[in-house]
């Protein structure tokens, strides 16, 4: 079985992480309950006569895989794999809300062709001219850990030796407005948003685009081999801890084997438990790390939590701003990664120097 | 006539956002296909609605639309001729 190596990276944030290192330009925004990506010059990535039809997600993603592709040295790929869960939201209420005020008439296609959940990979494979697998994963807050799990399989079982896989979400107006009313997202004008310290309901929202080109073979941009990945779509709390167990024994590890914990923490007080748990008690002497408070949550957020954790074994540090407690390691050579949404979709992924 | 042309420039540039033009980078005898600005067939989707939806002209032989979608010109000409609002 060839072993999935993480040889190039691309991320769109709400933090400006391209063209920089590794978050020494990060801002910790507690003021807002919703964060926005902060936007590349697209017109270098894309010609505008391309972009004029372009969502927000899609003009992220093709400049985020244009990232990751440069890193890895590479031209094409294999395949293609994008996960999403709300898809290019802003185009699917731009025409939704002229079926309704329009009376379903008039109704024209650009905002529908660009309103599709597979249109940011189609995109993708357009630019490039890639006709090869292209599939789409809309699967909540597993979405990018099933693309990840396909990409994984694909290269092991030798039938792809290059593979641009990631994660996208954007925000939407009204979705973003639905959330604030469901209660999802934290209440306006209760800054500042502290995430860790928090003891309300709901979560800083975000959206971002991260891709990763992975390949069958070390080079010299290698960050990190993608060793295990696991999903769940229903755990209950108590049994977190033992299913981090069962999936480190089947890698040979223990808990004393992780250099570092990377934990999804949202700031919501009513999930935030499943990590805290972890926190305090099995991983309590290992050095723990949270990004959502520069990223925000959305359905794919932990692309950037698997971005966070390749710098970490790329560069073998730890900015301040992600460390959520003191201890460290001479080494970050093994990294596990624990994400889950509202209680459901539960993914550990495990990478490796 | 010139009111109903700069109408339709601003339009043209909202609707199919052409981000890089201005009202000054249209000619009133200008193709709007091909070699003039550009525009392909989902733009041409985009102008019979605005026919349908702005001026009540409801395009029912798409052959018409290579002669009134040549140019803002003939544009604004076919409105002119068969708006019904």
């Amino acid at each position: 079985m060839r072993k999935t190596y993480i040889n190039g990276t691309g991320c769109l944030s709400a933090q400006k992480t391209f063209d920089t290192v590794f978050l020494e330009d990060a801002e910790w925004n507690k003021n807002d309950n919703v964060l926005f990506l902060k936007k590349p010059v697209y017109k270098d990535f894309i010609s505008p006569i391309a972009s004029r039809r372009m969502a927000n997600g899609i003009k992220n993603g093709i400049v985020a895989s244009a990232y990751a592709m440069k890193e890895a040295n590479v031209t094409n790929v294999d395949a293609i794999i994008t996960g999403t869960g709300m898809g290019c939201i802003e185009d699917t209420e731009k025409f939704l809300k002229a079926i309704i005020d329009n009376n379903e008439e008039f109704l024209t296609p650009t905002a529908f062709i660009q309103s599709t959940h597979n249109t940011v990979g189609a995109q993708i494979a357009l630019t490039m001219q890639c006709k090869g697998y292209n599939f789409t994963y809309v699967n909540g807050a597993i979405s990018f850990e099933s693309g990840l799990l396909d990409a994984k399989m694909q290269i092991e079982e030798n039938e792809a030796n290059s593979i641009l896989v990631g994660g996208v979400d954007e925000n939407g107006d009204h979705i973003l407005s639905l959330f604030k009313l469901a209660g999802y997202i934290k209440e306006d004008r209760k800054e500042p948003y502290q995430l860790l310290n928090e003891t309300t309901k709901g979560y800083i929202h975000g959206e971002g685009a991260c891709f990763f080109v992975l390949e069958n073979e070390k080079k010299e941009s290698t960050y990190a081999q993608l060793v295990d990945l696991e999903i769940k779509n229903v755990l209950q709390e108590d049994e977190i801890e033992t299913e981090i167990i069962d999936f480190l024994k089947l890698n040979n590890l223990e808990i004393s084997d992780i250099d570092a914990i990377i934990l999804g923490f949202n700031g919501d007080v009513e999930f935030d438990s499943y990590y805290k748990n972890l926190a305090e008690n099995a991983f309590a002497n290992t050095p723990q790390i949270y990004y959502k408070h520069l990223c925000g949550e959305y359905n794919t957020a932990s692309a950037f939590g698997l971005w966070t954790g390749s710098k970490i074994i790329k560069t073998q540090t730890i900015p301040e701003l992600i460390k959520s407690n003191s201890i460290e390691r001479p080494a970050y050579n093994t990294i596990l990664l624990y994400n889950q949404l509202n209680g459901k979709d539960h993914s550990f992924t495990l990478i490796s120097k | 006539m010139d009111a109903l042309k700069l109408e339709l420039k601003n339009k043209i540039i909202t609707v199919l956002n052409l981000e890089d033009i201005t009202l000054g980078d249209i000619n009133d005898n200008d193709p709007l296909f091909g070699d003039g600005l550009g525009l392909d067939s989902i733009d041409a989707l985009e102008l019979i609605v605005i026919l349908d939806k702005d001026y009540g002209i409801k395009l029912i032989d798409p052959k018409e639309g290579k002669v009134i979608f040549q140019s803002i010109e003939s544009m604004a000409a076919y409105i002119t001729a068969n708006r019904t609002k």
